[in-house]
């Protein structure tokens, strides 16, 4: 493999992850992280959406008149959000209930979007399939991140298998019913940003301003 | 790293060619997702059916994880019955009866007056499905299709009754859109076990079966037919209440609910 592949399908996983340092696809992060099972659906939606756009913008990229370019872009991953969404309904009907209008919102996620518009319209289709595997997974580890976090300590879960025992089944663990609101995936997600940003130091954003106390005689 | 190819002039930048393009897309991809929804189509009627049949077979206390929902549900006769007179409707075919539809079709439904309709039902159809659990030959068990508006959305579910037609045996609720953490308390077990062996009308036939603001107390005359609410949810709850009082009532299954009583179901 060569190191631009390799780059198009590792970086986004930490370097360039999606959800940590672009902020990208964080409603539905916070909607479909409840529980382990729904987001890995949502996972493999979304990876499959990514990766399919990106190969079909990448393969039509000479020929696309740049003026309608996004709105081409639109109706190719919408089509392919439709067809996910159908077949989830068809082959994973309780998961495709409990993520309801999230997978259709996968039309929407900025993820997509951009990685057509930013990668998949200027590169080759082997590499544009590629980053849209790597963002895809970029994606999901934050997601399944999020959600055994609070899927654990919601419900004392994982994948609905008990693994902490609950005071309502005789256990000892009272599971904190915030981490099932939609709140706690912010701060879950913001602990992940945060020890990224501590391990890989060069992700932390320039501030833009900075707020300082002003002296007495500079004010005057 | 590979360096990104330069953007230069295409050949489809003209009116034409964008044309072109935009329409080739569009056929491409409309006749992508029509296929894929035709073709799964099937499977996803299938999908519904079953999940239908899993709810009517939980709220019948015969739902088994063994055993296949096909299987069990043949121990349950869907029936039709005509709400206003609370007769069966013999030469309807409960397969091909679908109520949903019905009740959008004017000539098959009626509008509920407006001071009756407390559930928002809107329009009822005039033939309703029931399923009737069968043991040995007789019923046992009585599930009856309800809806009605809570806080938010309309919560749709069913309503299982012992034979005598008065007796509550269960109730579940398969769709709703009730706040997460507060309202959905109508989808939890624990709740559902405070319905089993309340009443529903009492002895001159009044529907008294309803939800009370909080726990019931112990001194109340009517506790045989009120359940516990859910502080924080009052509004969900005064739904289900609603939702009773309609169905239940004369508009609603109290006909065919008072020919089972005398013992007039077959």
């Amino acid at each position: 493999m060569s190191s631009a592949a390799k780059r198009a399908l590792l970086a986004p996983v930490v370097d360039d992850n999606p959800v940590t340092l672009h902020v990208l696809g964080i409603c539905s992060a916070l909607a479909v992280t409840t529980s382990l099972l729904p987001s890995l659906y949502m996972c493999l939606a979304l990876t499959v959406v990514a990766t399919l756009a990106n190969t079909a913008v990448s393969a039509i990229r000479h020929i696309l008149p740049t003026s309608i370019r996004i709105i081409v872009q639109m109706t190719i991953i919408a089509s392919l959000v439709i067809v996910v969404d159908e077949s989830l309904k068809a082959f994973a009907f309780e998961t495709s209930r409990e993520l309801s209008v999230f997978v259709g919102l996968i039309i929407t996620n900025c993820i997509v979007l951009g990685r057509t518009e930013s990668f998949a319209s200027k590169n080759r289709v082997g590499l544009s399939f590629l980053d849209g595997i790597g963002n895809g997974l970029g994606y999901s580890v934050i997601l399944i991140l999020v959600a055994s976090t609070r899927e654990l300590l919601g419900a004392g879960t994982l994948l609905g298998y008990a693994i902490l025992p609950t005071v309502a089944d005789g256990g000892w663990y009272s599971p904190n019913g915030m981490m099932l609101l939609p709140p706690s995936a912010f701060f879950v997600i913001g602990l992940i940003i945060w020890a990224v940003r501590t391990w890989k130091a060069e992700q932390v954003e320039k501030p833009e301003f900075r707020i300082h106390e002003v002296h007495r005689t500079e004010a005057l | 790293m590979s360096e990104p190819e330069q953007k230069s002039p295409r050949k489809t930048d003209t009116v034409v060619g964008t044309l072109v393009v935009a329409l080739v897309v569009s056929l491409v991809c409309s006749s992508f997702v029509a296929s894929a929804a035709v073709l799964l189509k099937p499977r996803q009627v299938a999908n519904a059916i079953l999940d239908m049949r899993r709810n009517i077979l939980e709220v019948a206390g015969l739902l088994d994880p063994e055993s296949d929902v096909e299987a069990l549900f043949d121990g349950i006769e869907p029936r039709v019955v005509d709400l206003e007179t609370g007769a069966y409707v013999e030469d309807a075919d409960p397969e091909a009866f679908d109520p949903a539809e019905a009740a959008k079709d004017p000539e098959r439904s009626v509008e509920v007056p407006a001071e009756i309709d407390v559930a928002r039902v809107g329009r009822r159809a005039n033939h309703a499905l029931v399923y009737e659990v069968r043991r040995d030959g007789e019923v046992s068990k009585i599930i009856l299709p309800v809806s009605g508006y809570g806080l938010w959305s309309t919560m749709y579910g069913f309503l299982a009754l012992e034979a005598d037609g008065n007796t509550v045996a269960d109730i579940t609720f398969y769709s709703h859109g009730e706040t997460p953490g507060l309202g959905d308390f109508i989808g939890k077990p624990a709740w559902r076990g405070l319905w089993r062996g309340k009443r529903a009308f009492d002895e001159s036939g009044k529907v008294e079966l309803q939800v009370v603001k909080g726990r019931v107390s112990a001194d109340d005359p009517l506790a045989d037919y009120h359940v516990d609410g859910v502080s924080g949810a009052t509004l969900t709850g005064n739904g289900v209440t609603n939702m009773m009082e309609y169905w239940l009532g004369d508009h609603g299954y109290g006909p065919y609910l008072r020919n089972i009583q005398r013992g007039e179901g077959t």
